[in-house]
């Protein structure tokens, strides 16, 4: 059930929040054994914001499920790592949680994600890996991993997730559920513990358009506790969202139709495409000449980032400290080499590499140019086209472990969702059928929009008419 | 731009990262594969004139004035150790 049916159940009065959150609780009960979607869940604390939910508000009685890695006070914060499990609990609320609750909705469960959001797969948790619910060999995606499966899942109505570079919209791909990233700044990253701060935002992940856009009307808003914050008017996302797609110009970037992609994903994605063009869209083909290197761009700024940001966890103020260090170096050696995964040492010592003397010109600032010149791909083509349709991965769900000794295989995977975060524009998955894939008879397919900078209103009225296409 | 001497430990060692032999092993031939495909970059023929310093939404600053913090009971509730209400730490001056 969507956020928007349930919120009319509660104003019909055929049920209340408290009831809501203990079904939801029998569920993760009886269903999360297998999927492992939660990483933890306080019930006693949900009842509690649920008893005193104010039904009239926007997410008025509504539980909404929380990716590990967003501070909500008194609650655990694991980020998918052993540095945090058992040893940390949030001493504040972020900027996001104060938003929701402000907006009548009821946080409830902590989902599970890759280690400090590092990932493709959940495979990177180091608490416990999540399958997709629609097929229990196979990867739920990442690093949101946990958040898509707890909504395909019927675990969750909807969940909290963060993209850096495309770990909500990958995985609700994956799942089959819908997927936002918004624009870089329109929601506080205040409380989101930092992977990569120039390219991390959270974002809803739910079971239809509708429930992105008013869960995305309580978040976003300018927060002066993060200065990469806009401080922008935040418009009515459903004010324009039935508009349709009649005389708005679509492009197709062919760099994103490669012969790379399973054929499954071009066909649904190409079927979707044909919809909107006979709900009145002009089809107009595009070219992104910088597409085949945001992966590589990606993974020099995105490690620099995170082996600056990571040094805070040093076992001094929070989490691990271990026990066999013999003096404060020592300490800061042994409490990280205890704490963290094989994929956040990889990355740490990759974004230590590409910031030394000697390679930073060659590594980071070179990727820095490439960003701005993939940002400039994006800019111009939204002088001729009012979105851009693309697949959202090259294929669907993989078997789990399949790329356990070749993290470049997984990172590859990630090139269509990158530049988005790279040029710091919003966009969407939205589920787009199934397909055939290497022994499975029916796994999700999503389709990709993306808008111009600040343009969610106009994401979100052609994802509308795309979930609509794809129902058909 | 050659990585191909990529020092693993001793770039683990300036991360504060105390590798084990195998995870030196395994990490030399994985980061290997990624910085070749990193190096495709170095191809590129990237115009002169590109301007790195036109991102406005990092430049942003806000007034330097003086916020509610953390309580300090909240802060030491995760501290790994801890002592007269302050957090404690391994002898930090080494011995003469």
């Amino acid at each position: 059930m969507t956020l928007t049916a349930l919120r009319q159940q509660f104003l019909n009065g055929e049920t209340t929040p408290t009831k809501i959150i203990e079904d939801l609780a029998g569920k993760i009960k009886a269903r999360d054994e297998t999927t492992k979607a939660f990483v933890s869940y306080n019930i006693e604390r949900s009842l509690e914001i649920a008893g005193k939910a104010d039904i009239s508000k926007p997410l008025g009685g509504l539980p909404i499920a929380i990716k590990d890695n967003i501070n909500t006070f008194g609650q655990p914060c694991t980020c998918g790592s052993n540095f945090l499990n058992k040893s940390y609990v949030s001493p504040y609320d972020a900027t996001v949680i104060k938003k929701l609750l402000n907006a009548g909705a009821v946080p409830f469960g902590r989902t599970n994600m890759d280690e400090f959001a590092m990932g493709s797969a959940t495979e990177n948790s180091a608490i416990q890996l999540t399958r997709n619910p629609r097929d229990p060999e196979r990867i739920a995606g990442g690093s949101s991993g946990g958040s898509a499966a707890a909504v395909a899942d019927g675990t969750a109505f909807a969940a909290l997730g963060s993209d850096t570079g495309g770990s909500i919209r990958q995985p609700a791909s994956h799942c089959g559920v819908v997927g936002l990233k918004p624009t870089y700044g329109r929601v506080s990253r205040y409380g989101l513990v930092a992977f990569a701060s120039s390219l991390d935002q959270i974002g809803p992940l739910t079971l239809s358009v509708d429930d992105s856009a008013l869960i995305l009307q309580a978040i976003a808003g300018h927060d002066s506790r993060d200065t990469s914050s806009l401080d922008a008017p935040v418009p009515d996302y459903a004010a324009t969202i039935n508009d349709g797609v009649e005389g708005l110009t679509l492009g197709i970037p062919e760099e994103y139709f490669s012969d790379g992609i399973h054929s499954g994903v071009r066909k649904n994605v190409e079927q979707c495409i044909q919809q909107l063009e006979r709900q009145g869209a002009k089809i107009l083909p595009i070219s992104l000449p910088y597409t085949s290197h945001v992966v590589a761009a990606y993974y020099v700024i995105a490690p620099a980032e995170a082996s600056s940001n990571l040094s805070r966890f040093d076992g001094i103020r929070y989490g691990n400290r271990s026990k066999n260090a013999s003096d404060i170096i020592d300490v800061y050696h042994q409490s990280r080499e205890e704490g963290f995964g094989p994929e956040v040492k990889r990355r740490i010592i990759l974004g230590t590499y590409v910031l030394s003397s000697g390679y930073y010109d060659a590594f980071y600032t070179r990727a820095q140019k490439v960003r701005k010149l993939i940002t400039r791909d994006f800019t111009q083509a939204f002088e001729k086209v009012d979105a851009i349709i693309s697949p959202v991965t090259p294929a669907p769900a993989r078997r789990i472990g399949a790329c356990a000794d070749d993290p470049l295989q997984d990172y590859l995977s990630d090139i269509f969702t990158i530049g988005a975060n790279l040029a710091g524009i919003p966009a969407i998955s939205v589920p787009c059928g199934t397909t055939a894939y290497d022994g499975a008879p029916a796994l999700p397919v999503g389709v990709q929009i993306l808008a111009p900078h600040l343009g969610e209103p106009m994401m979100l009225r052609v994802a509308k008419a795309a979930e609509g296409a794809s129902l058909h | 731009m050659s990585h191909e001497h990529i020092d693993v430990r001793y770039v683990a060692k300036l991360a504060r990262l105390d590798l084990t032999d195998d995870e030196v092993k395994t990490f030399q031939s994985q980061l290997e594969s990624i910085l070749g495909h990193v190096e495709t970059l170095s191809a590129l023929d990237l115009p002169d004139n590109l301007d790195l310093d036109g991102n406005d939404t990092l430049a942003m600053m806000r007034d330097d004035q003086p916020l509610p913090s953390l309580a300090p009971e909240l802060v030491l509730q995760n501290a790994p150790d801890q002592a007269q209400s302050q957090i404690r730490v391994p002898k930090v001056v080494a011995d003469a």
